[in-house]
């Protein structure tokens, strides 16, 4: 046994002196040597890479940065060089809100930040509970009165409200509320049924409450990134839960619903997003009876609802259909009933292994909204594509694109590292 | 320590199976069942796989259908009727092979599932009958764990301390042992035997003899869907009367 009184390095157990790693293994140089120039082929390759990205950068930036014009004041000017960012600062109103009134471009401007604020506040988990309800109500509130500048509310809606809460509530708090809260539930859905029922046969007369602030711009004159906005937020808010629907309404065992679950599906993703957005354009107007006139842009968002909805839906079937039989035979032996089970055992699992194809749609679907200019609604591409029409500042399409690209990647990447940062925390009790 | 011969016959049946038939396609799975489980009685079934021992103990809760013949526990008749499927489901707690804990939720909220959304305990009773399982079972510190950190004979004791939240009256238990290495079936078989030991009415399908010996009041032998043989687990393992029974013991006590 060696002394116990001996100096240098930490003796190990058979009391040999412990050393320290080589000094090209380990730390930066260690990194570099194992995954740069590992092998002749490899450090050759890691050179001829670098050489390419320098020289590719820094053109890029002679062009995007040091030669750039940043302010001129018309096109011609601005052939300088390099990149003419002075077409942004000049067209920039135009790019981000279209053809909104130009005084009052705040309003939109708000109304996205009220969106990303609800969208920020809803990542939060510990907002996922009846709050995000009222999150929701709040902000789109804010958005649409921004938006629209007068809101009317006929006094239906809120019977209709009444009703499918109270009627929700029934049937999800059947088990666990008290009889206080289920009577709350029946009376609200009671006098909800009653109060449609008498507006329906006209009795009823209708009235409702009117907000008007501000003067009333319609959906025409709406354009840029609140367009993108609104439907890519509300269309997939309202997907998600639809799609779910469906893909538990595709696995039942009742033929009627499989039936129209399937038959949805398959129609739905048969068509292009393109063809759906005209259909509800051009053709349903020839379904209603004439002289009611369902506006443009909520046929492009239900059209955009529903196709998001069926790719969702097939999604979503793929992770519940990855679940071991005996969950859903753990749960049935606990007596739990269908709502319960899906809810609590399900869903839960079935949602957390598919997060990577879902945010991957939401990314998709985000920019596939771009679609609707076929039916003459100027959404932020578009907007920033007719920013080239003008004829003093023609010529420039690189920043144009440039810039637009770079706001989509704003929006997007920001969804990507929320979902890496989802699939973390969600799968924090399994070993993934 | 082998179980003293217990005279049942006056007391009530918990579970009847009467002429139960059941068809997998054309496959006849369970042919003219007849059993009668009494309360508190332990009954171990055992047989060559495929032998239509699990798929017995899962038309009692209704897991799989029977086709043919009656099914009543605790006098409630087996049928489409969910109602009643509910009620039974209440009463009975099953223990599966594969352990089938919910992978999303700690232990603790997986024992207090069931108490506060079938039940509607509130929460603060259901954590409390929730840890005294836990101590029950004997692993109270892993509460707050989830099912993916624990091992196998821990998921399955864990297992068996949900299946008892609910204050089941009659516990089956399919294979509980099977999947586990040999070192942990004996800590599962341990809480297995207390448990018999407190009066629980249990249907065991096990090939864990040494438990039918301590514990089972009959051991009922089962091949290509029908019984063949059920007696008194001494009986049964000294004197077996049916051909395919000696076949089968004498497969599996050599190894």
């Amino acid at each position: 046994m060696t002394d116990a009184a001996q100096t240098g390095p930490a003796h190990g157990v058979g009391g040999r002196p412990q050393l320290a790693p080589p000094k090209l293994e380990t730390g930066v140089l260690g990194w570099m040597h194992h995954n740069l120039f590992s092998s002749w082929a490899n450090g050759v390759t890691t050179i001829v890479l670098i050489v390419a990205t320098v020289s590719f950068l820094s053109s890029f930036l002679d062009w995007a940065v040091v030669r750039a014009t940043w302010t001129a004041a018309s096109g011609a000017e601005c052939r300088g060089g390099g990149a003419c960012w002075a077409l942004i600062h000049e067209k920039y109103r135009y790019i981000f809100f279209g053809s909104f009134p130009y005084e009052q471009q705040w309003r939109p401007l708000f109304a996205c930040l009220a969106m990303i604020a609800m969208l920020l506040i809803s990542s939060d988990r510990r907002t996922w509970n009846w709050r995000l309800l009222a999150i929701w109500t709040v902000g789109s509130f804010i958005t649409f009165l921004l938006m629209f500048g007068q809101l009317h509310f006929p006094f239906v809606l809120f019977l209709i409200i009444a009703l499918v809460g109270g009627g929700g509530g029934m049937a999800i708090r059947s088990r666990v509320a008290e009889s206080g809260e289920l009577n709350a539930y029946r009376i609200a859905a009671a006098i909800g049924l009653v109060g449609v029922v008498l507006r329906l046969t006209g009795i009823l007369p209708p009235f409702g409450i009117t907000i008007a602030p501000f003067s009333y711009v319609e959906t025409g004159s709406w354009g840029g990134l609140p367009v993108t906005l609104i439907l890519a937020t509300y269309g997939l808010a309202f997907a998600f839960p639809f799609g779910i629907l469906l893909a538990l309404g595709r696995r039942s065992n009742l033929p009627l619903i499989k039936g129209l679950s399937v038959g949805f599906i398959e129609l739905i993703r048969g068509v292009p997003l393109i063809s759906l957005l005209i259909m509800a354009s051009v053709m349903l107007p020839l379904f209603l009876p004439s002289g009611s006139n369902i506006d443009k842009f909520l046929r492009a968002q239900v059209a955009v609802i529903l196709f998001a909805g069926a790719y969702i839906a097939e999604i979503v079937r793929g992770g519940l259909q990855s679940l071991p039989k005996g969950q859903f035979e753990a749960a049935d032996a606990m007596a739990l009933n269908y709502v319960q089970k899906t809810a609590l055992i399900i869903l839960p699992q079935a949602l957390r292994v598919v997060i990577p194809p879902l945010i991957n749609t939401f990314i998709g679907f985000f920019k596939d909204t771009s679609l609707v200019l076929i039916i003459g609604i100027f959404d932020f591409l578009n907007t920033a594509n007719s920013a080239l029409v003008d004829p003093a500042w023609a010529g420039f399409p690189a920043e144009v694109y440039l810039f637009a690209a770079l706001v989509y990647f704003i929006f997007c990447f920001s969804m990507s590292r929320y979902s890496k940062y989802l699939e973390i925390e969600l799968n924090k009790g399994t070993r993934r | 320590m082998a179980a003293a011969a217990r005279d049942l016959s006056n007391t009530p049946s918990v579970i009847e199976l009467r002429v139960v038939n059941k068809w997998y396609g054309q496959f006849h799975v369970l042919s003219d069942i007849n059993l009668d489980v009494k309360e508190g009685e332990k009954i171990v079934i055992c047989g060559p796989s495929g032998s239509g021992k699990s798929t017995l103990i899962r038309c009692i809760n209704r897991l799989e259908e029977h086709q043919a013949g009656d099914i009543v526990v605790h006098g409630v008749t087996l049928s489409n009727d969910v109602k009643n499927i509910e009620a039974i489901r209440r009463e009975v707690g099953m223990v599966f092979q594969s352990f089938n804990l919910f992978p999303h939720l700690t232990i603790l909220e997986n024992l207090t599932l069931a108490p506060i959304w079938v039940k509607k305990m509130p929460k603060k009773d259901a954590e409390e009958i929730g840890m005294a399982l836990l101590e029950r079972v004997r692993i109270p510190e892993q509460a707050n764990k989830y099912p993916g950190q624990l091992s196998g004979g821990q998921q399955q004791r864990v297992a068996i301390a949900r299946a008892l939240a609910m204050r089941p009256k009659i516990m089956l238990f399919d294979e509980p042992t099977s999947a586990l290495d040999p070192e942990m079936v004996k800590e599962v078989l341990d809480v297995m035997i207390e448990l018999a030991g407190e009066g629980m009415t249990m249907l065991v399908v096990t090939h864990e003899m040494g438990f039918a010996r301590a514990v089972a009041d009959r051991v009922i032998f089962m091949d290509r869907g029908e019984i063949v043989e059920q007696n008194q687990p001494e009986l049964f393992f000294a004197n077996p009367q049916n051909e395919r029974t000696k076949l089968f013991l004498g497969q599996i006590l050599h190894h």
